[in-house]
């Protein structure tokens, strides 16, 4: 009986520690999962607040005083809540319309982003006095938040009511753009070679070797050999797109190849007889039959790498994309920023304004970033292929 | 065998690697009949029908030793290319492979690569022709746009048929060309190749005993890589001279 | 950029095409003429013509191009042209010339295309040689002006007097520039650990959760969370840990009577450690899955519950691949670079406290190729010394990871 009674015990207490480890394995789940809703929630809810910025309706004088001291275009008690750029751009806008001078116009100007802060209820620096009149102006209805459009159509700034995203997101494109060009030509050509040419030698081997020790080397070291071989050497413009670009290029390659070399293996060999057997050489294989039916996968893995490369922003530090870029780029010679440099150098500004525009940034990388992917995944979903 | 000859092969012996696969295999193929290889699997005579259009060419490690000649001409002489090889020997495996393509597009993409026809209704013409010649015309003129992968396993390899006859290939290589196939389609595919010896040479690799006795002329058994016997298949079937292939013949081993 | 693109536009494709038509043409002539087939068909003509005209011609411009920017020789434009424009008519002489009935030009064109696949296939080659040279090569500069031993074994890191040196200025006015790495090294070392605290076992876990307890529809729920936490740019969780998580961290250790700096170690090793979460959990998924079913029959059918027959039978026999996985997170967290540039501090510090501020390797890299330093400078080179380090590391444990994960597939698949 003490027996029975023991093994029962026993597997009780075996049953418990099957349950536990379930628990744990549950657990570690939910704490993964717990952490991205609280990570999402968090930068949402530090950026949503970007989307608008805050504007006083004032009376702005303009003539030959106000060209000369822009701070006197306002009544004297604002002259410090108003943003001071646009201040200085009165002396531009009389010369862009003669007309204005000698007149008063009443508008909506941007508002100096402490005042901002202080409307969207956060730490601010306003003092007392200053706080007296924007709660004058805003029981006047004088003070309101509107859509922050210059967010996404202003360059960088170093005053954050001004600063936006434009240049950054131009110059992302232009690196990307660059990334593209030759990163998915030569990863393609590089995967078929070994896919499909290739005889199994010493040089495939080093080749194969090498390519999956470059996936894994730290990115911030491709951003040293840019660096050494294509500014020291090459005289590649420093902080240019060019730099950024072709560092990323060599990052990115290693994942393209990888990728492709994959959903060309997913090609079944019957098709590859059946091409020879009618007598295609071995480039008419591969252009007619093996690279139409392994598209699909490679765009899929290729929208994953330029993802994976538009994400990077180490190697581009090193590079020096992490300059001051008030403007938009215009050619890929030209110093420019990327949106997760811009990020960066927002988030290391000590004033808090910015806070709000890096998280607001963010969510914009993030969004861009989740739709490259889902397009992946629908393509992938819609095309491939089952053999 | 004292008919022309289409293909022979002198003194071939094929290596992987180390394993010795054929063994001085000297066989001749009469033009415009067929001959069917048979023997247990493994016994080479995959290997040695590989060797009629070059596709070993793609496995690594191999080497041939000996001479193949289509027509009087080595295959392996350099004045030959591959290529146009594989244009004159065309092949059918044993899974149908058709393309993922359209049915039109399968059939008409040999003859547009080795430039055989110029203008767009001679192309309908030889697509036409190759699926009648396939006989899969009737089941197929209606949705010659549709994927080739929809059709079923024995149309698919119909399609494969029609596709190397629309090179106009003077020798056909088939590799159990019915053995994924169900009997109705199996049969099909015999009456096709008895139709297709008017017009040239066929070489079978069969591991079906009746099949090879109802399609071919001409039949060589091979056995570890070795060439046992050959002769007119009544022959071999009614009255073979060596004991090993009757007794794979009669079923004892294989 | 646009110039490049308009330049090929408008002068080299007409070109080209051009050369293609009279090659094809010719061949198609050829072929009326004589009555007899050519060896190829008339495009590959065409295109045998094209590769002759502007393959020699388009590799001798691009050869200018990197003489001229790497200023080893800058060619005058006017002669650039003209070699270019020589030697394209010269290749289309001569391709024109070669073409008969017997030239094999599709053969021709498939060793080209061979010849390109290879070539693109040596970037890659040419990529890991620039990488080790370029580091190589400054990192032994810097090494022959720092003892590698005093680099190794130093405990000061002050490179900040080291621009005084380079200006030619005895280090006499201020204190020599020190470059013991021993605190760079054991701060990187601490968060390290600490990331892989959190990662492992919510990585392993969730690893077993999904191979063995999930169905295929919480599965399929699953795995995208976890990739997710792969995808998220890495400044994205630097700006996380650094406004975030550090306040959160120093407010708890003040709670708890402990003092911690916002530069604490802590911060960005929890949030790198979330970020390796799904290095370490799907290799380990599939790992695991790659166990042959067999095993794991054999175990339940012994009586053994499903988390036994894990811990005695899944885990043991997917050990390697788990080591595998668990090195290549760590070589990732090495590596690792915005997280700490943004949430860890700038000073070395020996110290074992997490709650302290400490600086990694590649802070150090960053912070010293972002300042105004020039390049030759000795706390630029000091960044190169520490990217090799850092290149061999990882390499090493990317080598024995793939080794490891080698032996095991090996064995059961």
């Amino acid at each position: 009986m003490d027996k029975e009674k023991r093994r029962q015990q026993r597997i009780n207490r075996r049953y418990r520690g099957e349950t536990i480890f379930r628990a744990c394995s549950m657990m570690a789940i939910v704490v993964a999962a717990a952490f991205l809703i609280f990570f999402l929630v968090d930068i949402i809810r530090t950026g949503y607040t970007a989307f608008q910025q805050t504007e006083i309706n004032v009376d702005v004088v303009y003539n030959q005083d106000t060209v000369d001291f822009p701070q006197t275009a306002v009544p004297d008690e604002l002259s410090d809540l108003v943003s001071r750029g646009f201040l200085r751009l009165i002396p531009n806008q009389v010369e862009a319309d003669p007309e204005l001078m000698g007149t008063t116009q009443n508008m909506w100007i941007l508002a100096e982003a402490e005042v901002d802060q202080y409307i969207k209820g956060k730490p601010n620096k306003l003092d007392e006095e200053e706080i007296a009149v924007v709660e004058k102006l805003r029981a006047e209805g004088k003070i309101k938040k509107f859509f922050n459009k210059g967010f996404f159509t202003n360059g960088d700034s170093k005053l954050p009511e001004m600063a936006g995203l434009k240049s950054a997101v131009i110059g992302t494109l232009y690196v990307l753009m660059l990334t593209m060009m030759f990163s998915i030509p030569v990863g393609v050509m590089t995967a078929i070679y070994l896919e499909e040419f290739a005889s199994d030698n010493w040089l495939t081997r080093i080749i194969e070797v090498n390519i999956n020790n470059l996936a894994a080397i730290p990115s911030i070291i491709f951003g040293l050999l840019g660096l050494a071989i294509f500014i020291n050497i090459f005289g590649v413009p420093r902080s240019s797109a060019l730099a950024g670009g072709l560092t990323l290029s060599l990052m990115t390659l290693p994942v393209i190849i990888i990728s492709t070399r994959a959903s060309l293996r997913s090609v079944p060999d019957t098709i590859r007889q059946g091409a020879q057997g009618v007598g295609a050489s071995p480039w008419q294989v591969v252009w007619h039959h093996i690279l139409p039916l392994s598209l699909p996968g490679i765009m899929t893995g290729s929208i994953i790498g330029l993802a994976h490369a538009m994400g990077e922003t180490a190697p581009l530090l090193i590079v020096g994309m992490l300059a001051y870029i008030p403007s938009a780029p215009t050619s890929i010679t030209e110093a420019a920023t990327v949106l997760p440099a811009q990020i960066y150098t927002w988030s290391s500004d000590s004033l808090r304004a910015y806070t709000e525009r890096t998280a607001l940034g963010i969510i914009v990388l993030l969004s861009i970033l989740l739709m490259l992917n889902a397009v992946a995944v629908v393509l992938r979903n819609k095309y491939e292929r089952k053999w | 065998m004292e008919n022309k000859f289409k293909m022979k092969s002198e003194a071939l012996n094929f290596y992987y690697g180390d394993f010795h696969a054929l063994r001085d295999i000297n066989l001749t193929f009469p033009e415009k009949k067929v001959t069917a290889l048979i023997g247990p699997s493994g016994c080479g005579k995959s290997t040695y029908l590989r060797c009629f259009n070059r596709m070993n060419d793609l496995i690594k490690g191999i080497k041939v030793v000996g001479g193949i000649y289509l027509d009087n001409q080595e295959i392996h002489d350099h004045k030959l290319d591959v290529v146009e090889l594989r244009r004159r020997v065309g092949m059918v495996f044993q899974k149908p492979n058709p393309f993922p393509k359209t049915i039109y597009e399968n059939i008409a993409y040999a003859p547009r690569i080795h430039g055989l026809v110029s203008k767009g209704s001679e192309m309908d013409d030889l697509v036409e022709g190759s699926l009648k010649k396939a006989g899969l015309w009737e089941e197929v003129k209606d949705r010659l746009k549709s994927q080739a992968t929809a059709l079923s396993g024995g149309q698919q390899q119909r399609l494969c048929i029609a596709r190397a006859l629309a090179m106009e290939p003077e020798v056909l290589l088939m590799d159990e060309p019915a053995s994924a196939l169900d009997p109705i389609a199996t049969q099909k595919i015999e009456e096709l190749i008895y139709e297709l010896k008017e017009r040239l040479t066929v070489i079978i690799v069969t591991h079906n005993m009746q099949q090879a006795a109802r399609v071919s002329d001409y039949t060589a058994f091979f056995y570890m890589g070795e060439l046992i016997e050959v002769g007119d298949t009544s022959t071999i079937f009614t009255n073979p001279s060596v004991k090993k292939t009757e007794d794979y013949i009669t079923g004892r081993f294989g | 950029m646009l110039k490049v693109l308009l330049y090929f536009l408008i002068g080299v494709l007409p070109l080209c095409y051009m050369a293609f038509y009279i090659g094809s043409k010719k061949a198609k002539k050829g072929e009326a003429a004589l009555g007899e087939r050519f060896h190829s068909r008339p495009g590959h003509y065409g295109w045998f013509t094209v590769i002759w005209m502007a393959v020699p011609s388009l590799v001798i411009s691009f050869i200018f191009t990197l003489l001229g920017s790497s200023k080893v020789f800058i060619v005058p434009a006017s002669m650039r042209l003209s070699t270019v424009l020589v030697l394209a008519a010269f290749g289309l002489w001569f391709a024109l010339r070669k073409i008969n009935p017997s030239l094999r030009a599709r053969n021709f064109i498939e060793q080209t295309i061979k010849v390109a696949l290879i070539t693109a296939s040596l970037v890659s080659i040419i990529t890991t040689i620039g990488i080790v040279f370029s580091i190589l090569f400054e990192a032994m500069h810097f090494f022959s002006k720092v003892p590698i031993w005093d680099f190794i074994t130093g405990t000061e890191w002050s490179p900040d007097t080291a621009f005084l040196e380079g200006a030619g200025r005895d280090g006499s006015e201020a204190a020599k520039a020190q470059f013991g790495s021993l605190p760079i090294f054991s701060g990187t070392f601490i968060i390290t650990i600490i990331a892989l605290l959190v990662a492992v076992p919510i990585g392993l876990f969730s690893a077993i959760f999904m191979s063995e307890y999930a169905s295929n529809r919480v599965r399929g729920m699953v795995k995208p969370i976890l990739e997710i936490l792969a995808g998220i740019p890495t400044v994205v969780y630097g700006f996380f840990a650094a406004i975030t998580v550090s306040p959160l961290v120093v407010r708890t250790a003040e709670a708890m009577g402990l003092q911690a700096d916002y530069t604490n170690a802590l911060s960005p090793g929890l949030v790198m450690g979330i970020m390796i979460i799904p290095f370490v959990s799907s290799l380990s998924d599939d790992v695991i899955n790659a166990i042959p079913q067999n095993m794991r029959e054999g175990s339940l059918a012994l009586g053994m519950t499903r988390s036994e027959t894990m811990k005695h039978v899944l885990l043991p026999a997917a050990l390697p691949g788990i080591i595998s996985a668990v090195l290549l997170a760590l070589s990732r967290a090495i590596g690792e670079t915005m997280i700490v540039v943004m949430a860890a501090g700038l000073q070395p510090n020996l110290t074992w406290n997490p709650l302290e501020g400490m600086t990694t390797v590649t802070v150090r890299i960053v912070d010293a190729l972002t300042g105004d330093q020039s390049f030759d400078s000795l706390e630029t080179l000091s960044a190169f010394g520490l990217g090799f380090v850092l290149l061999i590391v990882t390499l090493i444990l990317n080598i024995v990871s793939s080794i490891v994960i080698r032996k095991f597939r090996k064995q059961y698949v």
